[in-house]
């Protein structure tokens, strides 16, 4: 898909976050926005999938590991046609498929893992990408997460296993936005140096800008001819982007547009870059 | 009813490993993981029968839980062992999210179960884990009375059950007294002795000390029923509620705290359905300690002996 076609997706994915977490009156806007890029180049590049098969054995597995950006999950698997739009509006309503975390229970089409108790979707990728070499199969497991989340002991767990096994089939990418709930990660709990810690647990490291789908795109296929190594893609991010009055702004952690500011908000992704 | 006999000391850790190796001989899809604890854990028979379905994961199990649950997604069956302590404790919000809420198939096993474990200590020794394991929703939790049984648990917990499945054993060799013509249905105790004066239900060990229980109470002219409720969840309603109705009170007896183990689940079932008296035998809201199994049991009142003297008690005031 052409270059300038992927990005009209990324606005209108971003449009429909601002639409549906206004509507549901409470959800995570920052991030949600700063990750609408990579989920554009993910459902309509790189992942293997089928949205009219959903189960389809053979699909390349996204597991959302911070279960609380669940919005751009939504809003990206809606566009890609899982499901019909109109039903990003009923986000965290009472009897929704769309959970303020994402639960299997709830039978939405494309929804891999029930999340949101950080620091667990990369151990599940690390069994996925077992299960997937213990049969020879060709598919792979993509994982998402925070920066903040890294700060979980879990995810070095999982860390270690993956190279222990040499999951090659596994990427993972690190929202890297430098903030979460109370401020900069790196006054919070710094993670850094970040490359060098996956360095050391045996992991193939990409940087890229996040918000640049051209290069996430790059990133996925360096990722992919990487062996007997699992990647991580450090992909830089800005929270909230697309909308300049709130990027980067720490307070947008978890808040959502006031039914007010929603047009405010929808113009300013509309004329961003 | 037919007296049961010691077959000989068995671990119940050597039925759930033996149990194991029967379902991956059965099941190519059954896929062994290990925590650094494997042969304390019975794991080591599948690990060594099927070197390419057993994965070492070293000593971090929450990353156990969240592999098992990406295995389980894609359609193996995972069974996970490790220490009760660690298993159903350390894990407890991988379990929660990672398997119950994603109603994943997977048997976790926990070892080491109770205050028998001795030597090693209040750290050791898992005296909470019922009670975490039963309120998580969609959890199966089973607790055999002896290694044969234990065996056989593990087969009905890949066969019987579709969600997470908790299974609990011990160290100690104890008396392997069942057979394994007893068939193991999840949610079904057994009655394994009859009686219409009072209802010993057990679970685990505590079974063979409840049956030794009601045996030598025959010399006070008491017949007392022994339930054998090997699982916790889903629990046997309507047993407990005939138990109630024939026998008139109730004493429950597990190596695990009182508050929210056996005795709580049977409790729920009895003051909502049919409320009668009931004792209660096991832990007092207190760590163990280090000594020989059998003094702790003894120490900490989980012996036929304490059985017998709270079932006199109960009847004097019936």
């Amino acid at each position: 898909m052409e270059a300038s076609k992927l990005i009209k997706i990324s606005k209108n994915i971003r449009k429909d976050i601002i639409r549906s977490i206004a509507v549901a009156g409470s959800g995570h806007t920052g991030g949600s926005m700063g990750m609408a890029d990579v989920f554009t180049a993910l459902y309509f590049s790189v992942l293997n999938h089928k949205p009219d098969n959903p189960n389809w054995p053979e699909r390349d597995r996204l597991i959302l590991s911070i279960g609380h950006i669940a919005p751009v999950l939504y809003a990206s698997l809606a566009h890609a046609g899982y499901f019909k739009k109109e039903e990003l509006l009923t986000l965290r309503k009472l009897g929704s498929r769309l959970q303020g975390h994402p639960g299997r229970d709830h039978n939405l089409p494309g929804l891999e893992l029930s999340a949101g108790s950080l620091g667990q979707g990369l151990s599940v990728a690390v069994g996925l990408a077992l299960s997937a070499k213990i049969d020879n199969k060709s598919w792979r497991v993509y994982s998402i997460h925070g920066d903040g989340e890294l700060q979980e002991g879990s995810i070095w767990e999982a860390a270690m296993s993956a190279s222990h096994y040499e999951l090659d089939n596994i990427c993972a990418l690190v929202d890297r936005n430098g903030v979460q709930i109370d401020g900069k990660t790196r006054g919070v709990m710094n993670i850094e140096p970040l490359e060098d810690k996956f360095k050391a647990f045996g992991w193939n490291v990409i940087h890229c800008d996040g918000n640049n789908i051209a290069e996430v795109i790059s990133a996925y296929e360096k990722a992919g001819k990487v062996k007997k190594q699992p990647s991580v893609i450090i992909a830089k991010t800005l929270m909230g982007k697309g909308i300049k009055t709130i990027e980067d702004n720490y307070t947008w952690h978890g808040k959502p547009p006031s039914s007010e500011q929603v047009e405010d908000f929808i113009s300013q992704i509309e004329s961003s870059n | 009813m037919q007296q049961y006999i010691n077959k000989g000391d068995k671990p119940t850790k050597t039925g759930f490993g033996e149990g194991v190796l029967e379902i991956g001989k059965n099941k190519n899809n059954v896929i062994g993981l290990g925590a650094d604890i494997t042969s304390s854990v019975g794991m080591n028979l599948f690990a060594d029968a099927f070197p390419d379905r057993f994965f070492s994961l070293g000593i971090a199990e929450q990353n156990c839980i969240g592999v098992a649950a990406g295995l389980a997604l894609d359609g193996k069956l995972p069974v996970f062992a490790t220490y009760a302590v660690f298993s159903a404790l350390r894990t407890t919000d991988q379990v929660r999210i990672s398997l119950c809420y994603n109603n994943l198939h997977v048997i976790i096993g926990g070892a080491h179960a109770g205050i028998s474990v001795g030597p090693d200590g209040a750290t050791h020794q898992a005296l909470e884990d019922i009670a975490i394991m039963r309120v998580l929703p969609n959890m199966t939790v089973l607790s055999p009375c002896d290694a044969t049984q234990a065996n056989l648990a593990v087969q009905a917990a890949a066969t019987q059950v579709k969600g997470p499945v908790y299974i609990r054993f011990g160290r100690e060799a104890v008396p392997d007294f069942t057979s394994n013509k007893m068939k193991f249905e999840v949610g079904n105790s057994q009655e394994l002795h009859s009686g219409n004066d009072i209802t010993i239900i057990a679970t685990g060990h505590m079974t063979w000390e409840a049956l030794q229980a009601a045996y030598r109470l025959k010399e006070y002219n008491i017949n007392a029923r022994v339930i054998n409720m090997h699982t916790i969840k889903p629990i046997d309603e309507s047993a407990i509620i005939k138990a109630a109705m024939d026998t008139g009170a109730i004493i429950t007896a597990e190596e695990h705290q009182i508050a929210g183990g056996l005795g709580s689940a049977v409790a729920e079932v009895v003051v909502k359905n049919y409320p009668v008296p009931m004792e209660f035998i096991g832990m007092e809201d207190q760590f163990g300690e280090s000594g020989q199994p059998d003094e702790l049991l003894e120490k900490y009142g989980m012996k036929s002996g304490n059985i017998i003297k709270k079932v006199l008690a109960t009847m004097d005031i019936l």
